[in-house]
């Protein structure tokens, strides 16, 4: 680990021993999807899936374009219902809770499990510091030691060596990679559970990809984290069980390596050796 | 080379031909033609307000108001203090009433109401205010709030005619600039968990400020030049008020006046408030300009 203490300012002295990425560990939540079925208006993306998400493993979702993955994952922090005329049925159970139970608070849910969406938004009138306190600030947790939460999170998402030193910089300015490094520090800050990633890395060029999988890697210890994505090796690469989806229903989930190298159905070898999707 | 001919049959395929040259030609010198004739009586209206108006500019002008006297010239007839203070206050209320309404009914339309009948209705019956003419504001309120109460003109009543007038006006641009506000953004607040009153506060209304402030300033350089909603709400006087409640003067309204007026020094006086009016428009718009320069949406 190579010394961060000269990009440090006094303010941070308590930490300035801390590496990079907090290693700290923390059990994350196991969500657990029962008969979920999605729709917009009338037409029905997700078609009863039952899936398991476990505790601190990264599970991939793999699948062609319209097979309803990221919808699905998007029941997961009840971000579909925003869609006018969008509804879900069925059970999403955070642990014991049902998301969807009747007195369950939506706002709640959401500070639970984060998102990461495809493509890198950071809030475009705030400063790099703003962006990552936003998510405090917007739940009304923006009291106490928001430097030090805001220092936490941009350590967590592997950003904090390379933006020490200009926190005040509108967050519109970083690399598109970084910028999506911002976005994962913007949702660490709430101290999540659960982290959905819906295609982090696909407006990212390979570099930047990989500092994001590798940071998924480390995540993990204090998250569990679902990712969508279009990329099969990076499934491969960043998950530890993968399930695929085909028109709307899982085909199957499994350790990541059996799904690549012996799937029991049919469908996942066509789709992973490349004959269609 | 290759099989496909010569370079000389390539240069032939390849050639602009000279009909199309041409229709090129005459469809250029057309447009440039219209943008010029266009360009005419604008040129036309700031060379006549300069030369008529800016001979009348002095201290004196901007500091006495008009004393009604308009059979002496000179100095005699007075200045447009009370116009000018009168057309600030005036535009100023009528702001205040309708810039919260209209970003309120904007934001309601954009983050709440999107796509639901009410919605649609309510943007329909902007659009129908967006086309009303300004008389007929100003009819409006001389009916419910002077007729119908049986009391007189009043400053505010003036105000409240140009604030109807501006509502669609404001309604419209705020919702424009909401709209550009990218979806993406209010996502992932609210993928924060983030409430959606947070949402609009916090991330919505500050990235779509400077364009809201453009269209407001816009509505406002409308309303600023408006004679007909004024000419029976506010009426027209000679003395400055501050009170809101009695009869007020303004730009438009004492330009309106003096025109009429048969004396050339009176109507000397119009051409000087004519040019401030424009002046103060201008500015206005340039501010505008200027901070939609700075916009992160456009």
């Amino acid at each position: 680990m190579h010394d961060t203490r000269q990009t440090e300012r006094p303010l941070e002295d308590a930490s300035a021993a801390m590496p990079d990425t907090s290693v700290e560990t923390k059990p994350g939540l196991t969500v657990k999807l029962e008969g979920l079925r999605a729709f917009y208006g009338e037409a029905e993306q997700v078609k009863g899936v039952d899936l398991e998400f476990r505790a601190n493993e990264v599970t991939a979702i793999i699948g062609p374009s319209g097979c309803g993955k990221s919808t699905l994952v998007r029941c997961i922090n009840r971000m579909h219902e925003e869609i006018p005329g969008a509804r879900a049925q069925g059970r999403v159970l955070l642990d014991e809770l049902d998301v969807y139970g009747p007195s369950v608070d939506v706002v709640a849910v959401r500070r639970a499990i984060g998102m990461v969406f495809q493509k890198p938004n950071p809030f475009p009138t705030m400063s790099i510091y703003d962006n990552v306190a936003a998510g405090l600030r917007l739940t009304s947790r923006g009291r106490g030691d928001l430097r030090a939460k805001v220092e936490a999170a941009l350590r967590g998402a592997g950003l904090w060596n390379e933006v020490a030193e200009r926190l005040d910089e509108p967050g519109a300015g970083l690399s598109g990679g970084q910028q999506q490094r911002l976005c994962i520090a913007r949702s660490l800050a709430v101290d999540p559970e659960v982290i959905l990633m819906d295609e982090p890395c696909s407006a990212l060029d390979p570099i930047a990809t990989l500092k994001i999988e590798e940071l998924i890697d480390e995540l993990k210890q204090r998250v569990t984290i679902v990712i969508v994505t279009h990329n099969m090796q990076q499934a491969a690469r960043v998950a530890d069980r993968t399930a695929f989806m085909l028109g709307g229903k899982l085909v199957e989930i499994g350790a990541t390596q059996d799904i690549f190298t012996k799937p029991s159905d049919p469908r996942t070898e066509e789709y992973v050796t490349g004959k269609f999707g | 080379m290759s099989s496909a001919g010569s370079s000389s049959d390539l240069l032939a395929r390849f050639d602009v031909s000279p009909s199309r040259r041409r229709k090129d030609r005459i469809a250029r010198t057309g447009v440039l033609a219209a943008t010029v004739l266009a360009l005419v009586p604008l040129v036309l209206i700031v060379y006549y307000l300069l030369r008529r108006g800016l001979g009348s500019w002095s201290t004196t002008f901007f500091t006495t108001d008009p004393t009604g006297n308009t059979f002496f010239g000179g100095s005699s007839i007075g200045g447009i203090k009370s116009a000018i203070l009168g057309t600030i206050e005036i535009v100023a209320i009528a702001s205040a009433i309708s810039v919260p309404i209209g970003i309120g009914v904007a934001v309601w339309l954009v983050e709440y109401g999107k796509g639901s009948w009410f919605a649609n209705t309510v943007r329909f019956f902007v659009d129908v205010l967006t086309g009303v003419p300004s008389i007929v504001f100003g009819l409006f309120v001389y009916i419910v709030l002077i007729v119908g109460t049986g009391s007189t003109y009043a400053g505010y009543k003036g105000s409240i005619a140009l604030a109807l007038l501006m509502l669609p006006v404001v309604i419209r641009s705020a919702e424009v600039i909401l709209l550009l506000v990218p979806g993406a953004l209010r996502e992932s607040a609210l993928a924060l968990g983030a409430p959606r009153w947070r949402v609009i506060f916090s991330i919505v209304l500050p990235t779509a400020l400077p364009g809201m402030v453009t269209g407001v300033l816009l509505a406002v350089a409308r309303a600023a030049g408006e004679t007909a909603p004024l000419l029976f709400t506010a009426a027209s006087t000679h003395l400055t008020t501050f009170n809101p409640g009695q009869f007020m003067n303004s730009l438009p309204v004492q330009i309106y006046d003096d025109v009429i007026s048969a004396t050339p020094a009176v109507e000397h006086r119009a051409w000087g408030a004519a040019l401030t009016l424009v002046t103060m428009i201008l500015l206005l718009n340039l501010i505008a300009r200027l901070i939609s320069r700075r916009s992160r949406l456009a």
